[in-house]
């Protein structure tokens, strides 16, 4: 690519249209997973304080998924979600999603110490008011924490999905890559970096909003 | 599904015993680029974590980084290597190191931070240099957060190095992509298959690692 500059700033102008588009896409294929990831993190992280015993299990077991390479599990489902379906991506995502949030929850809602628990049981307070009123809230920024790895990592794996023809913004480096042009490559990553730091941002509002007792950082383990 | 079939097919088949697309050549190419990647990170990242772990500063800046790295895809970074640098093994290796490098650099980082502040007191306090409190209190203290962080970057670098074979480079990643390229499952679900095997034995071997390689003190403590 003698010559070749990095960016040719006309051919975003000429594809604005074409970019938003594939960063629509991009961010239902990355985002949704995410979200019913946590639909499943929360009831699965609730059965697993309640019966400890089941965590182990599924800890391990989702320790191994998370090494699952994306581009494997992709291939892996195209004989029952067929190529390039959008269902292809989003299941694997899931699961990754959900290896990342289930531990987070878990943690989140054995931080509550017993004393304010206990506080709340002798304020009258039953078990689903407890969870709602106490547990859950104590949980949020242990989950929010969880939440920003699982959503920045799904943002950048979904571009894997433009392998199997289902990538969102990954198809912006399969055509940059065949047409040796990379201002598309660019742009891509870019718009990838963007979306990623766009959704942090909200989730750490979220998290100002919904746990503003919270300190600034709650670490993850991964 | 006639996975099974696919699979047996896949192993069957007399290219998979010798040659170029051997099985045994792909995963040494696969494990080659994987480690190389893996020796610059830690070159780079595991020295200036302890650093940066010891002296306390620009630690806000390495969460910060590490979190930012996340989001760079590498399919992305691969691409664009390639028509930057040319075909080869450093294509691969900005985006593996990339991925790999802020993983090492946090897990050093946060390490060398989690140990005990008394430990270092005491160890200041009989008369050890800052040299010497670094290299005998804080980095085998830090050695459980390291080895975890080796894990995590070595199943990401081993998982992702798969998509170097879209540029035309080797290792499993050949028989996913060929597969893909022609339509030929066995060989596309094979090689996935081999990428999952290869990933869950490196997280076998570092569990194992991090069971037996930690100094006697440290073990005790159940940490």
């Amino acid at each position: 690519m003698d010559g070749e500059p990095l960016v040719r700033w006309y051919w975003i102008g000429d594809h604005l249209g074409y970019l938003w588009g594939l960063l629509a896409d991009h961010a239902v294929i990355s985002l949704v997973p995410v979200l019913i990831g946590l639909l499943l993190a929360l009831p699965l992280g609730l059965l697993c304080t309640r019966f400890p015993r089941l965590y182990q299990p599924l800890a391990a077991t989702f320790n191994v998924v998370y090494a699952l390479p994306s581009l494997a599990v992709f291939v892996v489902l195209i004989p029952y979600t067929g190529l390039a379906t959008q269902a292809t991506v989003m299941i694997p995502l899931t699961c990754y999603a959900l290896a990342v949030l289930l531990p987070t929850t878990v943690d989140g809602l054995r931080a509550v110490p017993d004393p304010v628990r206990q506080a709340a049981t002798a304020m009258g307070y039953g078990p689903w008011r407890r969870l709602t009123a106490v547990e859950l809230p104590s949980a949020v920024p242990y989950v929010v924490a969880g939440l920003r790895v699982a959503a920045v990592s799904s943002i950048s794996l979904a571009s894997v999905g433009a392998l199997i023809g289902r990538g969102g913004l990954g198809y912006l480096f399969i055509d940059g890559f065949q047409r040796t042009f990379p201002t598309p490559i660019v742009a891509g990553i870019v718009l990838v970096a963007l979306l990623a730091l766009v959704t942090d941002g909200v989730l750490l509002l979220a998290r100002r909003v919904l746990a503003p007792w919270a300190g600034r950082e709650t670490a993850v383990r991964r | 599904m006639n996975w099974l079939s696919w699979i047996s097919d896949f192993f069957s088949s007399p290219d998979r015993r010798s040659g170029p697309d051997s099985i045994a050549n792909r995963i040494g190419e696969h494990l080659a680029i994987s480690g190389e990647a893996l020796f610059y990170a830690a070159l780079l990242a595991v020295p200036l974590g302890l650093l940066i772990g010891y002296s306390g500063r620009g630690a806000g800046l390495v969460t910060a980084l590490s979190g930012t790295a996340r989001a760079l895809p590498t399919l992305g970074l691969v691409t664009l290597a390639v028509l930057l640098v040319g075909v080869g093994d450093t294509a691969v290796l900005i985006p593996l190191v990339a991925l790999a490098a802020p993983v090492l650099l946090v897990a050093a980082c946060e390490g060398v931070r989690g140990t005990d502040p008394d430990l270092r007191d005491a160890a200041r306090g009989i008369g050890l240099t800052h040299r010497q409190v670094l290299w005998q209190v804080c980095v085998p203290a830090a050695l459980p957060a390291l080895l975890a962080g080796l894990r995590t970057a070595t199943v990401q670098v081993i998982a992702t190095a798969t998509v170097a074979a879209y540029v035309g480079l080797g290792g499993l990643g050949r028989y996913v992509i060929d597969g893909l390229a022609t339509r030929d499952f066995p060989l596309t679900v094979g090689g996935a298959l081999l990428v999952v095997l290869l990933a869950v034995a490196a997280q076998l071997l570092f569990a194992a690692l991090s069971r037996f390689a930690l100094p006697a003190g440290l073990r005790k403590q159940r940490r």
